[in-house]
């Protein structure tokens, strides 16, 4: 029961590393990659503080063994934006104070990322819907879900002046 | 919440895991999306010592539709059910109950496989296979044998599969028939107080066939023959649903949980009920 | 005016002073995932500790076996009460006069006591490891229930055996903690037996949780070369922290430095110490290395700082027409098995005698008993200042149980009994002095917006369109109007552990014009590093944007309380503002020196000083911070910086007017909320995007608290709703858009006059959303159930009014 190696990319870095296979998707990433952005909220796959994308799914990273997610392509929030270059959703998240402790926001950003990859241009509803596997104690939602439609019309607005 | 130390195989084929499952016996379990099993094996309630990860096995994957009849790779995950556009149009109940289903993060990893596989009475899809009439594909050491949805079901966590043997495919005929999934939780990613499918066709304007299980209502998914037959020849008024929803909650054995007393279910259950019959037929 | 000269408003603006929605600071490191939260901190050689915990709920310890643990590669130590006791560390003084074992000191008294604390070089070999120890448990008869405990033979805490006194005055039982009485007893006992109309219920506010999403942790490092104990950690008042560390360990205070890095949210359940906070110090001290301890999810629901978990009953009385003469409340209060409660000193049940709530009752008497039970300890505010949900639950459920007595609307019913505008300040009957308040003007307006006769007039042909069969939805029209108290508070009255409840601010000046201000408090989600800047841009010119906030390092910031109960803008903000007004005072000076006039020739104007009636003569605060550090101003020192430490003369009272509109499936009990509309007043606005931020958060714990979330125990005091599965933290699905809106009533006694009101959501909420699913059943006959009401419980209601058919 020996460790393994384990190859991951994450965000768009290559990575090569030894875990024991019980070792979680999370804690590799944080303690073995110094990746903090996502983190442990309630381990039991509820609160989704800990997701990250994994081969353009969202994950919750907690509930995933490291020898599982060997060979997988990861991004975090960390792979979102650059300091001089946030993402859209980085932005409205700031600008429409869809935060507050900051805890479940890189999971909250990172889920929000793929929702908006699979559905563009969501309802209210279908945000809500989209997001219920990301639980906030500080916001209650509504900026949260205001932040993720004003991203969606900024990425919309990007899209259509680009054609 | 930390799992205790196990030693892990990716098998690329389904010979592979079964030839783990005969070396290792009850000391290996196979996992799927794992997101049953790796909470059980954080809380140490489960004890896996030789974990066999089916996600190399390609041809546990892979939705096939030829005509009417549907075959699901046990490793298709419920959000695969949901975004599959054939399958919505053939059997479209599937993504209605998948949807209700835990979350999206959960969604995308939890297989069907693993739902039906496992015999957690919370679970959607078993009820929602024994509706179908579902067949389960068995693959042993010994070949391949296929089991009924409705016989899989033995008691809590205790299944016709046998230890050694893996869940790779499931197989139904779809029927066109009005459908509905209806379930009452406490909120996203909760179990079941009551859930109920439904499939429903008119023959005429009589009801010609009717097929009608429940989820979480007892320690084994319930599908209800008496409930089917109360509806079936009758023109589907509030008498016959009435009458089948008597009958299905003849056949349910709930136990009392943080959800409620068995009281309580036993009442939800019947409005569930009532309601995924008067929808399934609004669709048929 | 000089040409070049900005437009006032634009220099203002500039500011991004009071009164904006100024973007967050914060932000930026959140949002790309560079927070730095206490399981992010990493340092060199660090250990991981992690408990050994009870699975009974009462029962003796008989041994305990390390050996194999030990064994286990890895393992550094294990601790036991046995390695804690020369220390005399074994058990610990809580905050409420009581004390409580650090590790199980003979026998456990809650399901989930620590028993054992193992130290290893990684988390899973820990975890490993507290498999292997082995402890033999002999069971013991367990109570959950308070009344039970108070008749029972059974001696929960042997320790206190033959003591018939605490803290807190004379015990009565062995499982009694203490009684706390406030108000003229007989008096109000003699108004309400004489009363035209009285109405009685008893209510149960429900044991809960705050858990916010990051749990508790610490990492104690102790440094034994240089003798410095360094303690970072999820703690909401860090020099408390130092000061109880220092205390119980005797290290100097000097030597020990408490850093609370950034807190992933609190809601009470950090300000309270726990036995993870102590074992890592005492396994840092013993290593001589670094100690990480992370509780998780279960461990956080079962272990630190339950919230509520009252059993009240009350008595209110009227005249005829609906004019309150008298209350009388009393409460048992389940404490668990140690008084943790986080309360100041003097107040063992917190600010619950604000029970009278936004009413002139003339007469009103209260009395709390606080008992011993097997369950956790802790008796925190969530959300909320001291017990005050408890007091507005109390006295917004009475209303509404007066009114059906009364036969009378709600709404009316609280309008001819609120305290009018012209009688604050208000003395209330129970002893507190309400600062301002114009409940009438706020009352009116959400009625007015909410069009509430129109929603009654719906709600009837609802009710009508029910009983002919043709729906089976109800309609509940939720009403609540509450006075919060927060902001504590006055050091004549209020301490913690002796230390009085002042904060404190220290502003530096730049010689470039910028600023740095430390303040006692610590943020936890509510934006301290973004509206502390804006009090302090306003009062003195210096950008907002120009100024760092920094809190929670307690070998640089002064000495405060910390952040709970809604204080840091009440005191904090108090001592920012009055740091401030020394700031511009010595400005004035070198001003006026600069412009070679009398000081009182000049006057502050936004950003500057001007000569008085020569405007375009001026010193911006940049030309004046430059000067105090590059050149010898007579008479005045040089450096621009000064501290205050602000002992509030009162608590701040804010108060709000809420209204929620549900609709309840009678069949299955579920609800759905289909609007909700609140207005708060805070008194003066300091930032509306983070106040409505605090509303919208506050207003969904609320939701959950009220809809299903709860600490539960069976019988034999298992707990029932130990993850998140069970234990309720609603989605965005299961939320509702708020309305906001606000009336702006000034605090007279706060320099800035602002209130404080991250709490009145989920105070003002909780009332609101249960008088919700009341008033749909009212018709029908229900005056109370008690919460939470979830599906079941509703269901529940409804069958035992014969809904059900």
């Amino acid at each position: 029961m020996g460790k393994q190696i384990v190859k991951l990319t994450v965000n768009g870095e290559e990575h090569e590393l030894l875990a024991e296979p019980r070792e979680l998707l999370i804690h590799v990433l944080r303690e073995k990659l110094n990746i903090t952005g996502p983190h442990v909220g309630c381990e039991t796959s509820h609160c989704g503080a800990c997701t990250v994308d994994m081969n353009g799914r969202s994950v919750k990273s907690c509930t995933v063994f490291a020898a599982q997610a060997d060979g997988a392509e990861i991004t975090t929030v960390e792979g979102l934006g650059t300091p001089d270059n946030l993402h859209v959703l980085q932005e409205m998240f700031k600008e429409h104070h869809g935060l507050q402790c900051g805890f479940c926001t890189p999971g909250m950003i990172t889920r929000a990322h793929r929702l908006l990859q699979e559905n563009p241009n969501p309802t209210e509803e279908e945000v809500r819907f989209g997001m219920a596997g990301n639980i906030c104690r500080c916001t209650g939602y509504q900026n949260i879900v205001k932040s993720i439609l004003a991203a969606a019309a900024e990425l919309n607005a990007a899209r259509e002046a680009a054609q | 919440m930390i799992p205790s130390r196990f030693e892990y195989y990716r098998p690329d084929d389904i010979r592979g895991a079964l030839a783990v499952l005969n070396e290792h016996g009850d000391d290996a379990r196979v996992m799927a999306g794992g997101h049953s099993l790796i909470p059980m094996m954080k809380l140490r309630m489960a004890e896996v010592p030789h974990l066999i990860d089916l996600q190399g096995i390609a041809e546990l994957r892979g939705i096939a539709i030829d005509g009417a009849e549907i075959s699901i790779g046990a490793m298709t995950t419920q959000h695969d059910l949901i975004a599959h556009a054939g399958l919505a149009d053939a059997a479209p109940i599937l993504r209605e109950a998948a949807l209700q289903i835990a979350d999206p993060q959960v969604r995308y990893m939890g297989t069907v496989g693993g739902n039906v596989a496992n015999g957690d009475p919370g679970n959607d899809m078993p009820g929602l296979m024994q509706c179908l009439d579902a067949r389960f594909e068995l693959v042993g050491a010994d070949g391949t044998r296929e089991v009924a949805a409705r016989d899989f079901y033995e008691a809590a966590y205790m299944t016709a599969r046998d230890d050694e043997e893996l869940l790779t495919r499931i197989r139904f005929t779809a029927t066109g028939a009005g459908y509905a999934y209806e379930k009452q939780k406490r909120k996203i990613g909760d179990y079941a107080t009551a859930a109920c499918a439904a499939l429903i066709s008119r023959d005429g304007d009589r009801i010609g066939s009717a097929s009608v299980a429940m989820t979480n209502l007892s320690d084994v998914p319930v599908w209800s023959q008496a409930a089917g037959d109360a509806l079936v020849g009758s023109t589907g008024d509030a008498a016959a649903i009435k009458a089948a929803t008597d009958a299905a909650l003849a056949d349910i054995d709930p136990t009392g949980d943080n959800r409620g007393p068995v009281e309580f279910k036993k009442h939800v259950a019947g409005i569930i009920i009532s309601r995924a019959i008067a929808r399934a037929l609004s669709r048929a | 005016m000089n040409d070049m000269t900005p437009e006032r408003e634009d220099r203002v603006a500039n500011l991004k002073g009071m009164g904006c929605a100024r973007k967050r600071v914060e932000d930026a490191r959140f949002t790309q995932g560079k927070g730095n939260y206490i399981d992010d901190l990493k340092l060199p050689g660090m250990l991981h500790g992690d408990f050994v915990r009870s699975p009974y709920a009462h029962a003796r310890v008989l041994s305990i076996d390390t050996e194999a643990a030990l064994a286990l590669p890895g393992v550094i130590a294990v601790l036991t009460a046995k390695d804690l006791e020369p220390l005399n560390l074994h058990w610990m003084p809580t905050l409420a006069g009581d004390k409580q074992m650090v590790l199980a000191d003979g026998k456990v008294l809650f399901q989930g006591q620590e028993v054992a604390f193992v130290v290893a070089t990684d988390r899973y070999v820990a975890a490993d490891a507290v498999e292997l120890v082995e402890v033999e448990y002999e069971d013991l008869p367990v109570i959950v229930d308070p009344f039970e405990s108070l008749k029972s033979d059974i001696v929960l805490r042997e320790d206190l055996a033959g003591q018939t006194s605490g803290a807190h005055g004379p015990r009565k039982h062995h499982n009694h903690i203490f009684t706390w009485e406030v108000g003229d007893k007989d008096t109000t006992e003699a108004v309400i037996d004489d009363a035209e109309v009285v109405a009685e219920e008893s209510m149960y506010y429900h044991r809960t949780h705050p858990c916010p999403l990051e749990p508790c942790g610490a990492v104690a490092s102790m440094d034994k070369v240089n003798g410095k104990l360094t303690i970072h950690g999820t703690f909401q008042a860090p020099h408390v922290v130092r000061t109880v560390a220092s205390l119980l360990s005797g290290i100097e205070e000097h030597n020990i430095r408490v850093i609370s890095p950034d807190i992933g949210g609190g809601f009470g359940n950090k300000v309270g110490v726990y036995p993870g906070y102590v074992c890592s110090i005492v396994a840092s001290i013993v290593t001589g290395k670094p100690v990480k301890w992370i509780e998780d999810r279960m461990e956080n629901l079962m272990s630190t700082a339950f919230a509520r978990d009252y059993w009240m009953k009350g008595r209110i009385s009227a005249t005829k027409d609906g004019k309150i003469t008298g209350l009388h409340c009393h409460v048992t209060a389940d404490h668990g098995a140690f008084d943790a409660c986080a309360d100041p000193t003097k107040f063992p049940a917190g600010f619950m005698n604000i029970c009278t709530g936004s009413y002139d009752i003339p007469t009103a008497y209260l009395a709390v008993d606080g008992v011993y039970t097997n369950k956790a300890p802790g008796g925190v505010s969530y959300r909320c200042s001291f017990r005050v949900t408890e007091a507005v639950y109390f006295i917004e459920r009475m209303i509404e149980v007066l009114a059906i007595e009364l036969n009378m609307d709600a709404a009316e019913l609280r309008r001819i009994n609120f305290i009018r505008k012209d009688q604050f300040p208000y003395q209330s009957a129970l002893g507190w002095e309400y600062d301002s308040g114009d409940y009438h003007t706020a009352w009116d307006k959400a009625l007015k917006a909410v069009d509430y006769e129109g929603l009654r007039r719906e709600q009837a042909d609802r009710v009508a369109a029910f009983r002919r069969g043709e729906t089976r939805t109800l309609m509940g029209i939720g009403l609540s109007f509450f006075t919060e108290i927060v902001g504590a508070g006055p050091v004549k009255n209020c301490d913690i552990l002796g230390m009085g409840m002042f904060d404190s601010c220290e502003v530096r000046i730049h010689p470039t014009g910028s600023a740095i201000a430390r303040l006692g408090t610590i943020s936890q989600g509510q934006g301290h590093a973004t509206t502390f800047a804006q009090i302090l841009a306003t009062e003195i010119g210096i950008p907002a944007d120009s100024i760092t906030i920094e809190e929670g390092d307690t070998d640089t910031a002064p000495y405060g309380l910390g952040t709970y109960g809604s204080r840091s803008t009440p005191v904090a903000g108090a001592a920012t503002a009055m740091a401030g007004r020394k700031i511009r005072a010595k400005a004035q000076m070198i001003a006026a020196y600069l412009l070679e006039v009398h000081d009182d020739d000049v006057e502050f104007d936004v950003d500057r000083f001007v000569v008085k009636g020569a405007p375009e003569r001026f010193k911006t605060m940049a030309d004046i911070a430059y000067a105090a550090y590059n050149q010898a101003i007579p008479g005045v020192e040089p450096g621009l910086e000064a501290v205050s430490y602000y002992d509030p003369p009162n608590m701040t009272y804010p108060f709000g007017a809420y209204v929620c509109i549900m609709d309840i499936d009678v069949d299955t009990g579920v609800t759905d909320i289909r609007r909700f509309y609140a207005l708060d007043d805070c008194g003066t606005r300091i930032n509306p995007m983070v106040i409505e931020g605090q509303i919208h958060g506050g207003l969904t714990e609320a939701l959950a608290v009220v809809l299903g979330q709860e600490i539960a125990y069976d019988d034999m005091g298992n707990v029932k709703t130990g993850t998140l599965m069970d234990f309720f933290l609603p989605t965005a699905w299961e939320v509702p858009t708020y309305e906001t809106d606000h009336t702006v009533t000034p605090s007279p006694h706060h320099p800035i006059g602002a209130k404080g009101v991250g709490e009145s959501p989920h105070v003002g909420g909780v009332p609101c959303f249960s008088n919700a699913v009341h008033d749909a059943f009212r018709p029908f006959g229900l005056r109370h159930s008690n919460m939470p009401h979830d599906h079941w419980r509703i269901w529940k209601t409804a069958n035992g009014l014969g809904l059900h058919g």
